[in-house]
């Protein structure tokens, strides 16, 4: 008698889990579905599936938003930032760690306060510095940007990281001759892996996703990133859903689908990140 | 530094020199260069810059539309951050307890996360308009017919949804990982005890998963109280600025009215503020973390 109750119980609440689940996905069936509508069918009923299906509006989103040029756009920033911050975040981890003179505490004190100052309170002067030295017209000036900002947060995680490291390794290394370049790169990289995974878990989903600091450090449309085409391209059609939704439907599902083929790892990374951070 | 040759400062600048270099110029230098303009009268566009003292602060402080963004963003922390953590630790309870779906609704409730706070504020502008009233005209439930970005007291609730529903899925897997982490030990004799489920919950889990408690409040007060992304492409501050949060006020001020000195001051005054409030937080919930 009892187990029939458990069981009943379980499946109650597998239902009310189900249904929470529902009505989380459920913006996105509105989006999906009416993407494929004609504008006129999207404003006489929302809520149900197309009587026809069409793609028209996905072949001229296509065109106009300049998908592909700027889905690479966006590629490019991302991994040329995330490249950056991991070289030179372990590296400044690694020397931080294991040269613990005055200056270097000092200097990873820094870096763990200025983790709290918000990005507005900076933003202003930044354009500023950045225009001052001409980085404000091509996409490295935003790399560099993300440099900048992401290296701090790294180097706590890597400097938490590497504690557990046991220094003997590299003494060795030392002794027989390796420089420290050579062991940090043949030695100590190798093991920050699952660490690197982390970072570049949470940077990809930070500088994909950004929309404020791409928009005040790129003005020339070749340059935009996913975020800021589709910010100009929805103020361009309002209220023109057809082509909104199926802007929104490409520009999300890149994220969409690497988080999905990845689930495991991106969810793990985040919680090692989360909690040591 | 005495007795350290050549080598030491090299290795120092080859390891360290990169990132203290873009670290500086990016987020050091502009830095105080803000506050100094926060002393200032200057449009950002030509060389006059005006030292005025502390005039900006003090127009600041009379300055409504500050205080009420300022009011809003409070409002919306406390609501925004106290809702999205009940609801991400009840679905981390609910998706522990070894139900089959367990496994795939973690993914389900988590995807909202990995997309942009502005597409996520375009996608709701179609719920909220055209979704809302559809599943409205179907259910007569009145909820669905209300004009969510029309008025101001709709517009808050609108954008609490919509971070409510972006958020508690990160949450949620932070709480699973620390629920997950509650020793075995203390299960069994919680049970062996003859605590009920309450019981269990109050004097064991609660206390066990104070460090996630931490995390997750720390993570959603800095989440709520920076919010622009979402805020920028929902309501863009309206109707009538009720909805304009601090960062989206700091962001017009500088770069559409071209005011940044007030700009810079009043970006100062969020980093105080945003500083003290990350202060006192990790102090006060550090202290209620048990050991094992």
């Amino acid at each position: 008698m009892i187990r029939i109750l458990k069981n009943h119980r379980r499946i109650a609440l597998e239902i009310v889990a189900l249904l929470l689940a529902l009505i989380c996905l459920s913006p996105f069936y509105f989006v999906i579905v009416n993407s494929f509508k004609s504008y006129k069918e999207i404003l006489i009923d929302p809520a149900s599936l197309p009587v026809k299906w069409i793609l028209d509006n996905y072949i001229n989103t296509w065109k106009e938003l300049r998908f592909p040029a700027v889905f690479a756009n966006s590629l490019i920033i991302t991994i040329c930032s995330n490249l950056g911050i991991i070289i030179i975040s372990s590296m400044a981890a690694y020397r931080l760690l294991r040269v613990k003179t005055k200056l270097n505490k000092a200097i990873f004190g820094i870096f763990v306060m200025a983790m709290v100052i918000p990005f507005q309170s900076i933003m202003i002067p930044l354009v500023r510095v950045m225009s001052s030295l001409n980085l404000n017209t091509s996409n490295i000036g935003l790399i560099i940007c993300y440099f900048g900002f992401g290296v701090s947060f790294p180097v706590f995680l890597y400097h938490g990281f590497m504690k557990s490291i046991p220094i003997s390794i590299e003494e060795a290394a030392i002794v027989d001759g390796c420089t420290s370049l050579g062991v940090f790169f043949k030695m100590v990289m190798p093991l920050l892996k699952p660490m690197t995974a982390t970072v570049i878990i949470l940077n990809t989903l930070w500088i994909w996703n950004d929309f404020l600091l791409p928009s005040l450090m790129l003005h020339s449309r070749e340059l935009y990133t996913i975020p800021l085409a589709m910010n100009g391209f929805f103020a361009k059609y309002t209220k023109q859903w057809d082509l909104a939704l199926a802007g929104l439907v490409l520009s999300i599902a890149p994220m969409i689908i690497l988080f999905l083929s990845l689930q495991k790892n991106i969810i793990n990374g985040i919680v090692s990140g989360s909690v040591k951070g | 530094m005495r007795g350290r040759g050549k080598k030491y400062w090299l290795e120092e600048i080859i390891f360290i020199g990169p990132a203290v270099l873009f670290f500086s110029l990016i987020v050091l230098i502009p830095f105080f260069i803000g506050m100094t303009y926060s002393f200032t009268t200057w449009n950002g566009v030509n060389d006059e810059i005006t030292f005025v003292g502390f005039s900006n602060f003090l127009s600041i402080f009379k300055d409504e539309g500050f205080i009420d963004s300022f009011c809003f963003t409070a409002k919306f922390t406390v609501v925004s951050v106290t809702l999205s953590n009940i609801i991400g630790l009840s679905l981390a309870i609910l998706l522990t307890r070894r139900l089959k779906i367990s496994k795939p609704l973690r993914t389900v409730f988590f995807i909202p996360n990995v997309i942009s706070g502005l597409l996520l504020g375009f996608i709701w502008q179609f719920i909220f308009t055209k979704g809302f009233g559809a599943i409205g005209s179907l259910t007569q439930i009145p909820f669905f017919k209300l004009s969510w970005l029309g008025t101001e007291s709709t517009a808050f609730w609108a954008l609490i949804i919509v971070t409510l529903w972006q958020t508690s899925g990160y949450l949620m897997v932070i709480y699973i990982s620390g629920i997950i982490n509650v020793p075995t030990e203390l299960k069994e004799a919680a049970q062996i005890d003859g605590a009920n489920h309450r019981q269990y919950f109050r004097h064991i889990m609660i206390p066990m998963i104070m460090p996630s408690v931490t995390v997750c409040l720390f993570l959603a007060i800095s989440w709520a109280f920076k919010m622009f992304d979402l805020n920028y492409s929902l309501t863009k501050g309206g109707p009538y600025n009720s909805t304009k949060s601090i960062a989206l006020d700091i962001y017009i001020e500088a770069f559409q009215i071209n005011r940044y000195g007030t700009g810079a001051a009043k970006a100062f005054i969020f980093f105080v503020v945003v500083a003290l409030i990350t202060f006192i937080q990790v102090r006060i919930t550090k202290r209620k973390e048990v050991e094992a």
